[in-house]
């Protein structure tokens, strides 16, 4: 897909969420049959295929947004300038769509995992991490998320591919992960 | 059964055991003035080759502050105060000399007796006598190493010293605990999830660490007499960076809870948890000072990382590193004077030095991706991690810059050192 269509679709998706209105069947998520709020969020990422809806009556997993690779949920990694905890605008959709997704499901849980990469030493990675993780944070709660539905952590360095030569290869390691709980 | 079964491997995860890489450790450079030493073999007369000269001679040269001779050469090889020819030790330029033996006691004990001689005066400097098991020859030659080190320098030995570090092989990280000397390596915990900043209690009973093995820095203190560990802070959100007190009563650490991180003191049980910093920036990589008033601190509260410092009992934070971009990872000497951390150049991050009481600052390595600085318990050596051939490796520097030294494993990465106190 698109950057371009992927922005429109999601734009349309958060009208769509503005109205309250369903716009169209979608698959259910695990146990939870009702809940109107994600069928808006799982809208998006099937705009330009229908073939992933099969409609309200499938329960397995096979449909989770989350886990969907069409479904911008399945995007999890926002990517970060050296030294830097600012979140670039290329990434407000991604974080938006997890937003949004968090706010229909208030019982679901995740963790915002902070990663630097390899230079400079473990513990201030750490805490470089963190401030990258307390970014998307800041975001998600601006966007209506409960505290509580959120936990920050940091990796540091310590997930970071080693032995990088060029700013390509380190840029790959400075990110900040969504991973839901009970994944 | 399930539950059983988890807490025997458990229990085997915390179980020490030897490792097969040793570290082995190379000396770059030396002190200016080297102490010419002759280290005669012991006389085993167990029949068996004697290994405490060598090792004796090997924690001498690795000081860099001795010259250890060849004494292949010499034809009268003395075991015994009257059987030393003295003008044959002076024509080999030694200034000092040691000897000694090993003899056989009842009961599986061994008797090791040294003497060091002043070739000059051609008197005895010290002497000593151990009666041991069989299995502490190596022990013995680092306390007669440290006795030798003491009475030609002035200062206390490291010889019987212990490091302790982190190894990932093979996907692994483990803790590991070595002699000063890198020799006889031993597992304290073993994690498919990374273990971060360890650190010794004064005491050297116990080490302080960081694991992610529940997905999230949590830290733990384990003994290393037991091998039980509990879990000393797992707040929400990280905990990292756990350092002691020199009463061995509290820890600083670092939380970040819901935001960024900042650092706390918590008793050494995990009670009593109180704010020391608050502040919008990174607060990170606590250390206290050696009698205990200050802690030192990584922050970037002034828009790039430096150390800072604040009253133990809380205060405002004063800046105490002004020159460079950053530098992290403050460590305090044990006399307190000097404080090593870890600077960015053009070098890249170097291990370097400032003069606490006129703010001199000097780099001490010459490598470029030094983390972890940790002076050794009599502050002349700063052990680092490092890379070396796109692995990581340990090195040491002496605090003077004069001496170096790479430790190498070839069974994986090292990382992470912290040099502790004498074992017991």
């Amino acid at each position: 897909m698109s950057k371009s269509l992927l922005v429109s679709v999601l734009l349309a998706a958060m009208l769509a969420a503005c109205s309250s209105k369903a716009v169209k069947e979608a698959p259910v998520v695990d146990k939870t049959p009702s809940a109107p709020a994600v069928t808006e969020t799982a809208k998006p990422a099937m705009a330009d295929d229908s073939a992933t809806t099969t409609g309200a009556t499938q329960t397995d997993m096979s449909v989770n947004p989350l886990k969907d690779p069409n479904n911008i949920l399945s995007k999890r990694s926002v990517y970060f300038d050296f030294d830097k905890d600012e979140v670039k605008p290329e990434y407000r959709p991604l974080i938006e769509a997890h937003a949004k997704y968090l706010v229909a499901n208030p019982a679901a849980k995740v963790f915002i995992q902070g990663n630097s990469d390899e230079r400079g030493t473990r513990e201030y990675n750490l805490s470089l991490g963190q401030r990258r993780a307390v970014a998307v944070k800041k975001m998600l709660s601006l966007l209506g998320v409960q505290d509580k539905q959120i936990e920050t952590v940091s990796f540091g360095e310590e997930k970071a591919t080693p032995g990088c030569k060029d700013d390509a290869c380190y840029q790959q390691n400075r990110h900040a992960d969504f991973a839901y709980e009970n994944e | 059964m399930m539950k059983s079964r988890h807490y025997l491997i458990f229990l085997l995860m915390m179980l020490p055991f030897a490792v097969k890489a040793e570290l082995t450790i190379d000396v770059v450079g030396g002190a200016a003035q080297q102490i010419p030493i002759a280290v005669v073999p012991f006389l085993q007369s167990t029949g068996q080759q004697d290994t405490i000269a060598n090792i004796v001679g090997a924690d001498l040269r690795r000081s860099g502050l001795f010259r250890v001779l060849e004494t292949r050469g010499v034809s009268n090889q003395p075991h015994e105060a009257s059987e030393i020819n003295y003008p044959e030790w002076s024509s080999i330029q030694a200034q000092a000399l040691t000897i000694g033996k090993v003899e056989s006691l009842a009961g599986n004990r061994l008797k090791v007796s040294f003497r060091l001689l002043d070739v000059y005066k051609q008197n005895q400097l010290t002497g000593f006598e151990f009666n041991i098991a069989p299995s502490q020859q190596r022990a013995t030659a680092h306390r007669i190493a440290d006795m030798i080190y003491q009475k030609l320098t002035g200062e206390t030995g490291v010889f019987s010293t212990r490091i302790a570090y982190i190894n990932k092989a093979a996907g692994r990280y483990s803790l590991l605990v070595a002699d000063a000397d890198g020799y006889n390596p031993q597992a304290v915990v073993s994690s498919k999830e990374p273990l971060i900043s360890p650190v010794w209690s004064p005491d050297g009973s116990k080490l302080a660490y960081v694991s992610f093995e529940k997905k999230k820095p949590v830290v733990f203190v384990q003994s290393l007499l037991t091998g039980q560990r509990y879990v000393l802070a797992n707040f929400k959100g990280n905990n990292s960076a756990p350092s002691w007190s020199p009463d061995g009563r509290r820890l600083a650490i670092v939380l970040t809870h819901s935001a960024n991180s900042q650092i706390y003191l918590i008793n050494a049980d995990g009670t009593g948890l109180q704010s020391l910093t608050s502040s919008s920036a990174i607060d990170t990589e606590p250390v206290w000072s050696p009698d205990g008033s200050t802690i030192y601190f990584t922050s970037n509260r002034g828009g790039s990382p430096q150390i800072y410092r604040v009253g133990a009992a809380g205060g405002e934070p004063k800046r105490v590193t002004f020159d460079g971009a950053y530098n992290v990872s403050p460590r305090l000497s044990p006399d307190g004077k000097l404080l090593a951390f870890i600077k960015q150049g053009s070098g890249g991050f170097r291990v370097a030095v400032q003069d606490l009481t006129n703010g001199q600052v000097q780099v001490l390595s010459d490598t470029s991706q030094d983390e972890s600085p940790s002076f050794s318990p009599n502050g002349r050596m700063i052990i680092y991690a490092t890379n070396i051939g796109g692995k990581g490796a340990l090195a040491a520097v002496s605090s003077d810059g004069r001496v170096k030294q790479r430790l190498s494993d070839n069974g994986g990465d090292v990382r992470e050192p912290a040099w502790g106190s004498a074992a017991n």
